[in-house]
Parts: structure tokens; sequence; C-alpha cells
């Protein structure tokens, strides 16, 4: 336990060191800008497979919490009567509880049900956003810029340190999602994923294991929101619009499910493709859906899915004792 | 929200026959493209996230085929033509190979058809509005119901629409075709062992769901503006509909239909950013309280 959790500290640590010396080796605001969005929508990804991946519940609308994250950022810094630091606590407190409300209701559903109802809310909130024209601006968006207070002696304001915060927050949340992807809670949430009645029949409160899950995943990604809305200064309706969803779960499906960087592997992809292909034809959304394709019917699953496969056959090549390679071949290693 | 202006057209009885009219031609055209969605799942157990695509793409067939003939019946005939067999050519070359697969499976790849099927129309025709217009046939004044003014075109879309419906349940409750179609839908195994090509009669379900939603596109040209994407609003309102009235129950996809229908004509004038919300708060509620859908039983059509 306690060795794990030193692992993913000194991980995290690593990974800030990695990034902060990135852009002197890649000078140039692109890769930074680069960064920082598969940073946001990568955690968001990270934070939707605590649900799909771990424990088997496919959410439809899990940018609710990640457009609230950026929303109640963004109005919290507009209101100037906060440091940056409490609005960060305070929006990942306050989309712990919007979870805490909704998953109590989400979470007694099963299978294409769960998906409509989570979805369902995401429009709800969606809808709000559209309608709460004096708090949100409506369709415009939170306008007006979120202003960077120092604190702390830092200064976002500056591209640089804004940069190293945000990876700072992706990192320590990444942190936090290993640590419980690892742990005895993580393997409750496999066994309920792969067999929820035993898991009921073992002793196991299920419900109470998969709301603390939505919880955890809604606070999750409501980082991601912050990110986001810390680098574009601001909070647009399509954060919470079904589309974003739907990114996510492709982010999920292009990298994986099974491993635990699989969806940020996928985010980064799927930023790279639009990437590419927007600076060649207008037609990208067409020449995504073919890749979806490609892969969904091809690999049947995601990439690094498919590489950890292919690793595993290697290994079993090399060793000969059927023991250890059917340990190997047991998923979410 | 704006209650009084909702009292206001309640209270006026030719602004409520006109909301009514129109609340009727959203819920059946809606009707249209949630019942072949419902079929699908219902038959073939495919959550079918393409479905707005397969209305879009009637919408325009019917654009193309009355600019070239000026004819509005073989518009609509075209149209529900036209996706049906596209329907096909969908179900053979990706649908079939889904079958049984997870949600999250079945999910992508009809976004991704989805994706494909908005920009392959804004490659064709642009990304700008397009606007078919009333055809020459309906070029009457409009009928006086209750001192409200309902365009006849209004008319013949709900009576159309209803007769599509009706056809649709009598096929399925009173056909041979339809018996084994019910059949499939229970014990697919057993349809097979029993000599009949379960593949044809898939790709002829799936044809058929989605010549409905082309019906449905096309019908609506003439009074919609046409955008790529245009099916995207369409597909979450036939969703909720399916949700709400119960998945694979036709009769449920009616009722839930005209009660959309009424949410959006009358929530356009009391309340209308939050019309979309409110559909889902309903959606909601009926999930919480009943998850199989206010007629849903699963079982069968």
């Amino acid at each position: 336990m306690i060795s794990s959790l030193a692992t993913n500290i000194g991980l995290a640590v690593l990974g800030i060191a990695a990034f902060a010396i990135l852009p002197s080796i890649f000078p140039g605001a692109a890769v930074i800008d680069f960064i920082i969005y598969v940073a946001a929508y990568g955690l968001l990804a990270m934070s939707l497979n605590m649900l799909v991946g771990l424990t088997g519940l496919v959410a439809f609308g899990h940018a609710i919490f990640f457009a609230f994250g950026a929303y109640s950022f963004g109005l919290l810094m507009q209101s100037g009567s906060v440091s940056i630091p409490a609005a960060v606590l305070l929006t990942v407190v306050g989309s712990a509880l919007l979870a805490a409300i909704t998953g109590a209701i989400c979470v007694r559903l099963k299978d294409v049900y769960f998906s409509f109802i989570t979805l369902a809310f995401q429009m709800v909130f969606y809808s709000i956003i559209l309608t709460w024209v004096g708090l949100t601006g409506g369709d415009q968006g939170l306008l007006g810029g979120i202003p960077k207070p120092v604190f702390m002696g830092i200064d976002l304001t500056n591209g640089y340190t804004q940069y190293l915060f945000c990876i700072t927050l992706f990192m320590v949340c990444a942190a936090i999602m290993r640590q419980v992807w690892q742990s005895p809670f993580g393997y409750t949430l496999r066994l309920i994923r792969d067999n929820a009645t035993r898991a009921d029949f073992l002793g196991v409160n299920v419900f109470a294991m998969k709301l603390a899950v939505f919880v955890l995943s809604g606070a999750m990604a409501s980082v991601g929101g912050i990110i986001l809305a810390l680098f574009v200064s601001g909070a647009y309706p399509e954060f919470a619009f079904w589309t974003t969803s739907g990114d996510a779960i492709f982010a999920l499906m292009l990298g994986g499910t099974k491993l635990f960087l699989g969806p940020l592997f996928g985010a980064f992809l799927l930023e790279l493709i639009e990437h590419f292909v927007r600076a060649h034809t207008e037609y990208q959304n067409f020449v995504l859906g073919i890749v979806i394709l490609l892969i969904v019917l091809g690999l049947k699953r995601g990439i690094a899915d498919h590489l950890y496969d292919l690793a595993v056959k290697l290994r079993k090549r090399d060793r000969k004792p059927v023991a250890v390679t059917k340990l190997a071949e047991a998923p979410d290693a | 929200m704006d209650t009084d202006a909702l009292f206001m057209c309640l209270s006026s009885s030719a602004c409520a026959a006109t909301q009514i009219s129109t609340a009727f031609i959203i819920g059946m055209l809606l009707f249209l493209v949630a019942s072949g969605l419902s079929l699908i799942f219902g038959v073939l157990n495919v959550t079918n996230f393409a479905h707005g695509g397969l209305y879009m793409l009637g919408a325009y067939f019917a654009l193309s085929t009355f600019e070239v003939t000026g004819n509005f019946w073989a518009a609509l005939v075209v149209a529900a033509l036209a996706t049906g067999v596209v329907g096909i050519i969908l179900e053979r070359l990706v649908i079939s190979r889904i079958y049984g697969a997870d949600l999250l499976m079945q999910l992508l790849v009809c976004y991704a058809l989805t994706l494909i099927m908005d920009d392959a129309v804004r490659f064709i025709y642009g990304s700008e509005y397009k606007m078919m217009g009333m055809p020459q046939v309906f070029d009457l004044p409009p009928v006086a119901i209750a001192g409200g003014f309902v365009p006849s075109y209004y008319l013949f879309m709900i009576g159309a629409s209803a007769v599509a419906g009706l056809a649709l349940w009598f096929v399925i409750n009173r056909t041979r075709f339809g018996k084994v179609v019910r059949a499939l839908a229970i014990n697919p195994k057993m349809v097979s062992a029993l000599g009949i090509n379960t593949t044809l009669l898939y790709a002829a379900v799936f044809g058929v769901g989605s010549g409905l939603a082309g019906l449905a596109g096309g019908l609506a040209a003439p009074i919609r503006t046409l955008t790529p994407g245009m099916g995207l609003s369409f597909l979450l309102d036939s969703f909720i509909i399916i949700v709400i009235g119960g998945m694979g129950s036709i009769g449920g996809a009616f009722v839930a239909s005209i009660l959309v229908g009424f949410i959006k004509a009358f929530g356009a004038i009391g309340f209308p950013l939050f019309t979309d919300g409110l559909m889902f708060v309903i959606m909601a509620i009926v999930l919480i309280l009943k998850p199989q859908g206010l007629f849903g039983e699963r079982s069968a059509l």
C-alpha cells in the first residue's frame, strides 16, 4: 500500500519534472498549448475510464462535471473574492457534491439506461447553462476573461507558469486515480464490473462502491474543466454538450480501457488526428469517422490495449511456465 | 420563463389550435423516426445512434429529387426508398459486424457513421442552409380550425405520418412477415432453424427502419431548413421518446412522440430556452420511476 503510494507520488513528481523541461527542448507556444489541451481532455477521459474500464459503467454524460468545473472555477474567479487555490478546492468539492446527488440516482440503473440517464443529467445542465444567461452568459459563454490573481508568489498570467500549474494539477489527479486503480477498492470495482451479483453475495455494498467511484470520477473530471477554463480564459456551453462526452468516449476507445494510461494516449491521438486533419481538409469528421470505423471494426479494442496484448504475447513466447503467463494475461495489469 | 405568454396562448383558442397542430406535426415526424429506431432496437438489439443521419439523408434525397423533377410525390417516394437502400447497405457493410457487441462499440460505430454522413452531405451540398420550399400542390389557403389557421401541408403531414405508422403496426402485427420479425426479436436461433434467412431479414428490418427515417426527412423537407447535422437534435429527441415510451415498443413510441410534440410546441412559448432541458427532466423522471419506460416490456414489439 505505502510503497505504491510512494511510487505514485514519485511518478507524479517525475512527470512534472519531465514536462517542466519539455518546453526548453521543443520551444514554441504551440507545443505548450497542445500539452495543456491533452492534459484537460486526457483528465476527462481518464476519469471517465474509472467508470467505464474499471467499474463497467458506460457513462455518456461525463462532460457535465467537466463543464461544471470550467464554469464554477470561472465564476468563482470572476467574483474576485477567492484565490486560485481556494477556487480550485471549492470547484472540486462542488462537483463531488453534484456527482453525489446525480450519482445516487444514476448508479441504481443498469446498462443502456445508466448511459441514458447520465446523458439526461448532462443535457439538463447544458440547458440550464443556455437558459441562465445572467449567470453563465448563455450561448455566448463565460466572457470577460478569467482573472488570475497572484497567489503564494505564483503568477499564472505568465504562460510557462500557467503551463506548470496545469501540469501539476494533472499529475496530482493522475496520482490519486492511479492509487485508486491499484487499491483494494479498485479491485472491488473490477469485481463489480465482472460480476455484480457475486460482489453483492460476498458482502460488498455495490451501490456505495459505485457511488464512491462516481463521486471520485466526477471530481477528477472537474479538474480537467478547470485546466481548460484557465487555458482558454473562459467557459463555453459546448463543454457540456453531448459531443464532449462523445469525444471522451472516443478517446477511451482509441487508447483502450485496460491500461491506466490508455485513455490519455487516446486523448493525445485524438488531438493529434484533429490537429493534422484540420490542417489538410475541412472534412475532418469524415476522416475521423473512417478512423473510428477502422479501429473499432479492425482492432476491436483500443490501440494501447492492442499493444499491451501484443507485449503479453511476446513475453509468453519468451517464458514457458503456464501459470506465469496466465497471470500476465489477467486484465488490468 | 414566460408563463404569462403560455397562459395567454392556452386561453386563446386560436393560439391553442395553432400550437396543438404544431405539436402533432413535431410529434408525428418524431414518431416516424422513433418507431424505426425502436423497431431496429427491438429486433436487432442495436442502439442505432446513426438514425438521425438517415433522417437527414431522407431530407436531402427529397430536396435533390424535387429540384430535378419538380414533383413532390416523387421526392417523397425517393426519400423513403433511397434512405431504406442506404440503410440496407450500412447494415450489410457495418452494422452487421457489431451484432452482440457491447454498447460502447455500437455507440462508436454509429457515431462514426453519423460523422461520415454529415461530412458527405457537406461535401456534396455545401455547409450552408438549404430550403426546398413548399411544393405547388400545397399552395392552398390554410384551414381554419377553432379560430386558428393551420397550413394544409401540416394536415397532410400529420395524415401521412399516421398512415405510415398504421401501416407499420399492421405489417408487424397482422402479417406473416411481421410474425417472423416478432419471432426474430425473441428467438433468432429458432427462426433460423426453421429455414428462414435471418441475415436477409435483419437487413430488411434495418432497411424498413431507415426508410421510415427517410420518409420523415422527406416530409420535413418542405418546412425545415436543411443543414448537415440536422439529424442530431432529431436523434436526441427520438432517444428521449423511446426511453420514455419503452425501448422496442411502437405504441409507447407513439404516445411519447405526441407528448414530446406538446412539450416542444408549448415550451417554445412558455420557456423557449429550457424546452430541451424539460424533455430531459421528464426522461430522467421516467427512468427513475420506471426504467423500462412507460410501455416497455422489452420482450416483444
